[in-house]
């Protein structure tokens, strides 16, 4: 059961993540819906990499059949550094359509439709 | 003649010439424009060299590896390793090579295009870095062998793209695009990024043709497919998953539009790899070939009618796009419907996965073409409103004649390509199912119509008032024109030789799971 | 194969180079029936304009027939249809994204069912 904790706490994060994207009307707070639901699975990557009496790949002398493959710890950080850009991307273009729209509400932001 | 060190290499430089110049742009833009101008096209030109080689080479040799790290460049699985290929490897085979010409096809053809008909607008260090990062994005997409830098690459082309939407600015609406197509995007890369987890987290590995060798098809399998073909269903624009398209396509500079159809067809590459090669026949290939049929045929139906009453050039197009991104699904989808079964598969499965296959190289070509032609009126006119044109006919002889090529061929008019695919699909489908078959036909229809509204509208009729300054399109515009319009008629003409040389190795590709696997696990 | 560019679906056989000589003998004819229209016209007199039961030219810009004028009769008549499937098209980003969810869950069903 304990060793389920890092995998509840990830459908949780989701979840939450989820319902602010879906309930929430200010495009900042959809933002961060986004990203929470991206460290959702970014744990859950990098819970997916822990490997019981492993030897961390850190250690240079280590018998090298005991330590763990660094894979999802390489992926988690390429996500993390993805999920960065994509943040800083959004908030940026958040911040043109505050300034010419005047308005950061979702279901005002729709010149383009149908 | 190409030195060795260069056909060795040639899937890294694939992707390493267009991030270099990508990055390089902005400096040699301080020396002058036309320096950079030329850079830019050198940088493309040779991109597009060493996609064609790369192209050649898997056709003519069969799959090419490349182990990025090793000391050869074609060891997949390190002896020390214990059987597991843990390096990034890049593994093109028929149909990477297929889509990496495409990609440089396009992209020369239009990065020629974008000189001139984004010369006026500002800002252009950072446009020509991004648009040489979404070339190499899709690029990497098509070659990459390992599914986590198939992630990499997707959110690399879904950035740029993004930002390449919002470029115009347009008082916020191109921003706003922009935004949509970002949300989805991230949405499906999260999707994405999470199937990726459940495989690892099962298989311990990430390399293709290593999942595919292992994979069963238990409920975390499952859920992973679904979270696959949700996001890169909704990354290539198929109903009820659309609704960014026509934003997209219609603000982004044209120029990137007809870039953004490969991007979206990278994705639906994407999708068709996964079903085909990671999964094969252990999913249940009826249900999905059923799945991916049914979102073709809705996209058919809903992109075209929305089509038809839309009032802005290229959001019209955009509709059409979605609409001819159905035909791809239905070919390939039939095919996956019957992968199990050789008998079907022989008698119309491979015949309906060629066409589906045959009309994304044709989308690409004829659908650059027409979004090409809106930029060069929207270049002249000012506006992309359809209301306010007419009669430009008479002073814009050759992009009416080049949009006149790319309309008959969207409509699948002989002897234009669109027809050659459609073809191989109407007959196929027909075998398979009847009323699909019926449904494709109708579709084409409504898109011929749909396109003499916009050739009436734009063209016809005499020269309006307001528009007498209009002018033919600069000379570099209509190079880039001419190229894909030359590649529309003669596979139009001589669809034979581009379906035996070309798309026949592609769908064997796709089918030939075993294959994939040995080319990058070796043995059995 | 009949011919090197004939194309075969497994069930017919299309050939593009006849449908190229059927265009070139179309354009022939269409130029022997330009060609036979009376050349000594004179310009810019009574001769090249429009008849109109005798009524006066009404200005260029407004003979065209523009493009939200066409297909009015198309539209119209599957309105049902279009009244259904365009408010679809809201333009609000978070509808975009609870599509995508949509099919995510239906899709799931169906594949964990059948």
């Amino acid at each position: 059961m304990f060793w389920n904790l890092p995998y509840i706490a990830v459908v949780l994060l989701s979840v939450i993540g989820l319902a602010t994207i879906l309930l929430k009307r200010n495009l900042i707070k959809i933002f961060l819906g986004v990203s929470i639901l991206t460290s959702a699975v970014n744990l859950f990557i990098i819970a997916l990499g822990y490997r019981e009496g492993g030897i961390a790949p850190i250690y240079t002398y280590a018998v090298s059949e005991n330590m763990v493959m660094a894979t999802p710890q390489a992926l988690t950080l390429t996500s993390i550094v993805i999920g960065v850009a994509t943040s800083a991307l959004m908030l940026s273009f958040a911040v043109i359509i505050y300034k010419t729209y005047g308005t950061v509400n979702v279901d005002e932001i729709k010149e383009l439709k149908e | 003649m190409i030195p060795g060190y260069i056909t060795t290499n040639a899937p890294a430089l694939l992707i390493a010439v267009p991030l270099l110049g990508a990055f390089l742009s902005p400096l040699i833009g301080k020396i002058s424009r036309d320096a950079r101008a030329l850079w830019v096209l050198a940088v493309m030109t040779l991109t597009a060299l060493i996609g064609y080689l790369v192209a050649f080479l898997v056709y003519t040799e069969g799959t090419l590896l490349y182990v990025f790290g090793a000391t050869n460049a074609t060891l997949a699985v390190p002896p020390d390793s214990g059987g597991i290929p843990i390096r990034i490897i890049f593994t093109l085979d028929a149909m990477s090579a297929l889509m990496v010409t495409i990609a440089v096809t396009v992209g020369f053809a239009v990065i020629l295009y974008s000189l001139s008909s984004d010369s006026r607008r500002s800002g252009l260090e950072a446009y020509y870095t991004i648009f040489l990062l979404m070339i190499g994005a899709i690029l990497g997409m098509v070659s990459t062998g390992d599914l986590f830098n198939f992630f990499v690459f997707l959110e690399i082309s879904s950035l740029a793209s993004a930002g390449l939407v919002a470029y115009k600015v347009e008082k916020g609406r191109a921003v706003e695009a922009g935004l949509k197509y970002l949300l989805v995007s991230t949405i499906g890369g999260i999707f994405f990024l999470f199937a990726i987890g459940i495989l690892y987290g099962q298989y311990n590995a990430l390399n293709m043709a290593m999942l595919a060798d292992m994979i069963q098809w238990t409920p975390l399998d499952k859920l992973a497919l679904v979270l696959v073909v949700a996001a890169l269903a909704a990354k290539c624009g198929a109903v009820p998953m659309h609704f960014w398209t026509p934003d997209a396509y219609s603000m982004a500079p044209s120029a990137v539009t007809a870039m953004l159809v490969v991007a979206s067809q990278a994705s639906l590459y994407g999708l068709f790899r996964i079903c085909f090669t990671l999964y094969g026949i252990t999913l249940n290939y009826a249900t999905i070939g059923w799945v991916i049929i049914i979102l073709g045929i809705l996209s058919m139906i809903i992109g075209v009618t929305m089509a038809i009453p839309q009032k802005d050039i290229k959001r019209l197009m955009a509709y059409h796009a979605v609409s001819q991104t159905g035909y791809m699904l239905l070919g390939v989808g039939v095919g996956l419907a019957v992968l199990g079964d050789q008998a079907l598969l022989n008698s119309y499965g491979m015949t309906a996965m060629e066409g589906g296959i045959f009309h994304i190289f044709n989308h690409a070509m004829y659908k650059g073409l027409l979004f090409l032609t809106a930029g060069a009126i929207i270049y002249q006119v000012g506006t992309s409103d359809l209301n306010r044109m007419g009669g430009l006919g008479h002073r814009m002889k050759w992009t009416m004649i080049f949009f006149i090529i790319g309309a008959l061929a969207i409509a699948g008019i002989p002897p234009f390509n669109g027809f050659a695919s459609k073809f191989l699909i109407y007959e196929s489908v027909f075998a398979f199912s009847p009323l699909l078959s019926i449904i494709a036909m109708v579709v084409s229809i409504l898109t011929l119509a749909s396109f003499v509204k916009v050739f009436h509208s734009v063209f016809m009729g005499p020269p309006l008032p307001g528009n007498e300054q209009v002018r033919e399109a600069p000379r570099t515009m209509l190079i880039g024109m001419t190229i894909l319009a030359a590649i529309v008629i003669i596979s139009g003409v001589f669809p034979e030789f581009f379906v035996q040389n070309l798309i026949a190795p592609a769908a064997h590709a796709l089918t030939d799971q075993a294959g994939y696997i040995s080319a990058v696990l070796g043995g059995a | 194969m009949a011919f090197a560019t004939s194309l075969s679906s497994g069930f017919g056989i299309w050939d593009p180079l006849l449908w190229v000589i059927a265009i070139i003998i179309g354009l022939v004819i269409a130029w022997l029936l330009w060609r036979s229209g009376v050349s000594s016209y004179k310009k810019d007199t009574e001769q090249t304009r429009p008849y109109l039961s005798g009524n006066a030219e009404p200005p260029k810009g407004e003979v065209h027939i523009r493009a939200g004028n066409l297909y009015w009769g198309f539209t119209e008549g599957i309105k049902g249809y279009y009244q259904r499937i365009v408010p679809l098209h809201t333009g609000i980003a978070t509808d975009y994204l609870l599509w995508i969810f949509w099919v995510a869950g239906i899709l799931l069903v169906i594949v964990m069912v059948v």
